[in-house]
């Protein structure tokens, strides 16, 4: 691990100014991302810019049924909020399905939209990785793939996107706000994850130094009907192979709104469009539920180590659908533990 | 880990950028207040063992993935390899050495020795850690909760069956 110089942020504007004017400058939050990385070498700030004293941690309902979260409040704050649990299940339920509980009070909002790709070639800082080291080949390509991406890849990175959170943001069609050099800014989660292309280090639209300050959900009619569907290789305390953030309305039994979203499968959160496409105005039904997901995953180009993926993603979204329709249960230490 | 830092609450308002070399870091440990030199990137957990002769909390995995070396922050459990010893300054720290207040074991202690909840003893410290704020947080209810809240404390001899009967077994005195 290289020296670090170390900055206690007083204030948001001041912290904004210290990172955007100083290329080698990163912020600090829990740290359970950027610590690690720095440790590995795979991170080389020579300067961290602490922010866990900026006053950005509320979590509130909006009177119109929506939230708001700042971008240092921590996972376990946010996950035990009554407010969250009641509006967005989802919600809840992906923070507590990720990471550990110590972790879980340590890792902000912001910083978990951030975090970096699980990809065991980008993380030890040595192999060739476009991500890191853009230009050097993707090591993954040819290599150990197996919890790699089946969608949303390219030639030039097949990493998954690791955040549960973000799975469940991006169903929830929940803005980042943030605060850069040149102001405010509001993006759609769906837009703030940006797909691997030929530019596989650039993962997000933000300019160096510009601050996520908060997180905004708007209410939404399914939301409180909705869950989070984790399938991993062990109960608890792993990423996912194949996770799935679902929000449904059902009106004479048929599909009146869906919110759909995919994780451990893609290079981005998922959004699930095409499935979600398909099931408005269709009975809310296994069939129903197996075509879209048939849909959905349609296009995934699996690597041999990975094919088990496309399986594995569609049963998962029927049954996520199928829960929320009371069709069937979801097993113990797959969806939420509480 | 959001209250305010000593910067703040002495109101000085120009913040100075600290390091490479080594900087005072003061740090308040088990109610003690202890002034070390370290460099910023210096983890809680390196600043216990190697400066602080506090060795309960371990060194598993240096990476988040173990939960060896659980402590609290601030009365929350906390990984000390992913923290910066730097960022405490301004919070509470309590290793397994300040969990009981007086020379007696905590009850937890006690139920790990009674329950057999250990071979090696290395992931101990730290999932006596957990399961005391586990038990503070309310999240012993039934043994799939245990389970799942103590899932961030991996045992490598698998100790698991009997660090939950220690669990129960506290929960159930209280
Ligand atoms: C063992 C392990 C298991 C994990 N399992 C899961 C899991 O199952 N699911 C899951 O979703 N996550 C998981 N995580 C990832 C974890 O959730 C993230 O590391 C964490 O959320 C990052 O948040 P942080 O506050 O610690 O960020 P930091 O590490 O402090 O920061 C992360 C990055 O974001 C930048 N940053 C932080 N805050 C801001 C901000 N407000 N504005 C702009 N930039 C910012 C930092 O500069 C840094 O580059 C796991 C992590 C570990 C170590
Ligand atoms: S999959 Fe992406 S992160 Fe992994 S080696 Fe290839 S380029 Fe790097
Ligand atoms: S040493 Fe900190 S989690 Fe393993
Ligand atoms: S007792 Fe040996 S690792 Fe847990």
């Amino acid at each position: 691990m290289r020296t670090i110089t170390y900055l206690r942020a007083t204030d948001t504007a001041g912290a904004v100014e210290a990172v955007s004017s100083d290329p080698t400058s990163d912020y600090l939050a829990g740290g359970t991302t950027e610590v690690d990385l720095l440790r590995q070498e795979v991170l080389n700030p020579r300067r961290l810019v602490d922010i866990n004293d900026l006053p950005l941690n509320g979590i509130e309902g909006t009177p119109e049924g929506g939230l708001r979260i700042g971008a240092l409040a921590r996972m376990s704050e946010v996950a035990a909020h009554p407010v969250v649990r009641e509006r967005f299940p989802v919600l809840a339920q992906a923070l507590e399905s990720g990471a550990s509980p110590q972790l879980r009070n340590m890792a902000s909002m912001g910083g978990n939209l951030l975090q970096r790709v699980r990809c065991s070639y980008f993380r030890d800082a040595e192999s060739p990785c476009n991500k890191r080291e853009p230009g050097t080949g993707c090591s993954a390509l040819a290599g150990f793939s197996r919890g790699h991406a089946v969608l949303g890849t390219s030639e030039h990175c097949i990493a998954t996107h690791p955040s549960d959170l973000a799975v469940a943001l991006v169903a929830l069609d929940a803005h980042v706000r943030t605060l850069g050099p040149r102001g405010e800014r509001a993006y759609p989660a769906d837009e703030f994850f940006l797909l691997p292309g030929d530019s596989p280090h650039r993962e997000h639209p933000m300019e160096h130094g510009e601050l996520i300050t908060g997180i905004e959900v708007p209410a939404t009619d399914p939301a409180r009907r909705s869950l989070y569907l984790k399938v991993r290789d062990r109960a608890s305390y792993e990423f996912a192979l194949v996770s799935v953030a679902a929000a449904l309305s059902v009106v004479d039994g048929s599909v009146a709104d869906v919110r759909l979203a995919l994780g451990g499968v893609a290079t981005t959160p998922w959004r699930a469009r095409r499935a979600e496409d398909f099931l408005v105005g269709a009975a809310a039904d296994a069939d129903a539920f197996g075509m879209a997901a048939r849909v959905e995953m349609a296009d995934a180009q699996p690597t041999p180590m990975n094919a088990f993926k496309v399986e594995l993603a569609r049963r998962t979204i029927v049954r996520a659908l199928r829960t929320l329709t009371g069709g069937r249960e979801a097993d113990p230490g797959t969806g939420s533990p509480t | 880990m959001s209250s305010p830092g000593p910067a703040l609450a002495r109101g000085d308002t120009t913040p100075a950028e600290r390091g490479p070399e080594a900087v005072r870091v003061t740090l308040s440990v088990n109610g003690t207040e202890h002034e070390i030199h370290i460099e910023p990137r210096v983890s809680l957990l390196d600043a216990l063992r190697e400066r602080l002769d506090l060795t309960g909390a371990k060194k598993g995995c240096d990476q988040g993935t173990c939960g060896a070396c659980t402590v609290w922050v601030d009365g929350r459990r906390a990984l000390a390899c992913l923290t910066l010893a730097v960022t405490c300054e301004g919070h509470e720290i309590t290793t397994v050495e300040g969990l009981s207040a007086d020379a007696e074991p905590h009850p937890l202690q006690r139920a790990f020795m009674e329950q057999d909840a250990f071979q090696c003893g290395y992931c101990t410290p730290g999932q006596i850690m957990s399961a005391a704020a586990l038990l503070d947080e309310g999240h012993a209810r039934d043994d799939a909760e245990i389970k799942e809240w103590m899932s961030g404390n991996i045992c490598r001899c698998a100790a698991y069956p009997n660090i939950r009967a220690a669990i129960r077994a506290v929960r159930d005195q209280t």
